[in-house]
């Protein structure tokens, strides 16, 4: 089954369970956030590093490697604070 | 009854449920992912290849002994206390806000929180497509990805050879794998009697499904070599493959170019302590729980078992949660019960002794450039590391904010030991005590503060 989540405004279709981050790779998308030296996605995969942090339904500091995609997810990017 | 908490649900705390139950235990198992299972089963019941997930037979078995238990999936401990045993979890989707705070109480506790992959800094490192190896495990049981089109796979270890077949399996293409230790040095190091040392730790047809596999695809396998440069502008286009000496240090005049979208590293792992040190467990100076013969960590009710008592595998980690779950639950030392598990557990840490061969040397940090960032969450850059190295965990983490950022030193704490020369010293000690032990929001916590303790003013973890 697929579902869709949308990202900065742009809809993007996943399978069903993958994580946001499974989500985002799977679109090509390697990086959505701003550190201080460059940008950021996916490191540990796990849970621990804190680099794929982003915004899911207005709630900061998501990690997309731990959160299930839902389908009408609307994500956002974040930048370095 | 005993009343039994098992934190961590992987193949330790699995089998520690598991046995704690049979042993007439009332049973709680909590675990901050979506599904039991840990790194080792980590597989989704639609998305995963079945040829990525071995042992699933064990697993199914397993989780048939758990119907008496309580398990808690995405829950997070965030809290632990003794005297009396108390483990604070927050239940609900990762970095929600608003979770559910649970308090549970224990006559004993189980600490199976596992491991993470230790990643040497290298120049480049923080490059979009630089991933640790395990995640590319990840992506491929859990989210049925390859992490790129042509894929660099790096470090030390037998875990590089799973790595390789997962991103081979999930369509990409393995540019290289690159061992940093010598061929000579690990044939030498596994003895002559590695093959029949693995066949008796069940790990012969493992180990020749993934040579097979790295055959099959025609990939080059690079022993005493290292990643010491990636290449590229906004995201990875190539690495520097160099030869190293048995110190980890780049042997000049060596260098390879090997184009690539993505890197995988890994340098063996490193165990997730915040919780057992929270208890207030002994560690070993390598940095491990200390534990006896039947799991028992040096505080009372408190068992340790898999990856936090040190690196030994999924089998081991089996091992030793069933030696916990039963010692846990009361068993007498002398219960038979104790006996097959405790040949495994035997067996297991001879294999695992040779995996030593692949542990770090200290020559490494000379493939740092003086502007090689450490720290990734804060960006703290190694000279700047190097202008603190005289100072104590506290100074250094002040003073430059290394370890002071969103994973609050999880994935830079080593590396920084390893500069400074103060490995096994204070400065780790420092990085890993940690006053909350999972991501946790300041609202949380501020609505939680009753009841859970009084909190030290060391900064938080999390965000
Ligand atoms: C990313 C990664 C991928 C791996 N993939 C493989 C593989 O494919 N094949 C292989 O042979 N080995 C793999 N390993 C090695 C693996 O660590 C062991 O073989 C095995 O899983 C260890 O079992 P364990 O029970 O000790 O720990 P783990 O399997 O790591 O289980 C620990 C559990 O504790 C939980 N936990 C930790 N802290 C908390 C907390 N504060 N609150 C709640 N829960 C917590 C974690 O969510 C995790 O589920 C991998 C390791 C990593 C880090
Ligand atoms: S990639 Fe490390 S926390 Fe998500």
């Amino acid at each position: 089954m697929s579902i869709s989540i949308r990202v900065d405004g742009v809809e993007l279709s996943g399978r069903d369970g993958q994580t946001i981050a499974g989500v985002l790779l799977g679109n090509g998308q390697r990086t959505w956030r701003d550190a201080h030296d460059g940008r950021r996605g996916i490191f540990c995969g796990i849970g621990v590093c804190q680099d794929c942090v982003l915004t899911v339904n207005g709630v900061e500091g998501v990690r997309a490697c731990q959160r299930t995609a839902v389908d009408g997810d609307v994500i956002e990017r974040e930048g370095r604070a | 009854m005993n009343r039994v908490v098992v934190i961590g649900a992987g193949p330790a705390g699995l089998a520690a449920a598991a046995s704690a139950a049979t042993a007439g235990a009332d049973v709680v198992l909590v675990d901050e992912g979506e599904r039991v299972g840990g790194q080792f089963w980590r597989h989704h019941p639609d998305l995963t290849d079945p040829r990525l997930q071995h042992q699933l037979g064990r697993f199914g078995r397993l989780r048939e002994s758990l119907s008496t238990v309580r398990m808690v999936s995405s829950a997070s401990v965030w809290r632990v206390e003794v005297d009396p045993l108390r483990v604070h979890v927050l239940v609900g989707p990762a970095d929600a806000t608003g979770r559910a705070a649970e308090t549970l109480t224990a006559d004993s506790v189980v600490v199976a929180t596992g491991a993470h992959d230790r990643v040497l800094p290298v120049p480049g490192w923080t490059l979009p497509g630089v991933t640790s190896a395990g995640a590319i495990q990840a992506l491929a049981k859990r989210d049925a990805l390859a992490p790129g089109e042509s894929t660099v796979v790096a470090g030390a270890g037998p875990f590089l050879l799973p790595v390789a077949q997962s991103v081979a399996l999930q369509g990409g293409r393995v540019a290289e794998v690159v061992e940093a230790v010598g061929f000579g040095a690990i044939l030498r190091g596994w003895g002559t009697k590695a093959w029949q040392l693995t066949a008796a730790a069940g790990k012969a047809g493992e180990l020749s499904g993934y040579v097979a596999s790295l055959a099959r695809h025609r990939t080059p396998y690079r022993f005493g070599s290292a990643v010491t440069r990636i290449h590229g502008t906004d995201a990875v286009e190539a690495v520097t493959v160099q030869r190293i000496d048995t110190q980890w240090r780049p042997i000049a005049g060596t260098e390879r170019t090997v184009e690539c979208d993505s890197v995988g590293l890994g340098h063996g792992f490193t165990p997730r302590l915040e919780t057992a040190i929270q208890f207030g467990c002994a560690i070993s100076p390598d940095r491990f729980v200390t534990v006896d013969a039947e799991q028992r960590t040096t505080v009372p009710g408190v068992f340790a078992a898999g990856e936090i008592t040190g690196i030994g595998g999924a089998d081991a980690a089996l091992a030793e949660g069933e030696i916990a779950g039963l010692a846990a639950a009361g068993a007498a030392s002398d219960d038979p019960r104790l006996k097959g598990a405790a040949a495994v557990r035997r067996r297991m840490h001879a294999f695992a002794a040779r995996l030593e061969v692949h542990g770090i040397r200290a020559g490494w940090t000379a493939w740092l450039d003086d502007d090689t960032i450490i720290c990734r969450c804060e960006s703290v850059r190694r000279n700047v590391i190097d202008e603190y190295v005289a100072t104590s965990s506290r100074g250094m983490r002040l003073a430059t904010r290394a370890g002071l950022g969103a994973c609050q030193g999880r994935t830079c704490g080593r590396s920084v030991d390893d500069i400074t020369g103060a490995a096994g010293s204070t400065v780790g000690a420092g990085f890993e005590h940690r006053p909350v032990l999972s991501s946790v929001r300041i609202g949380e916590l501020a609505g939680l503060s009753n009841g859970a303790g009084t909190l030290d003013t060391e900064p938080s973890g999390g965000n």
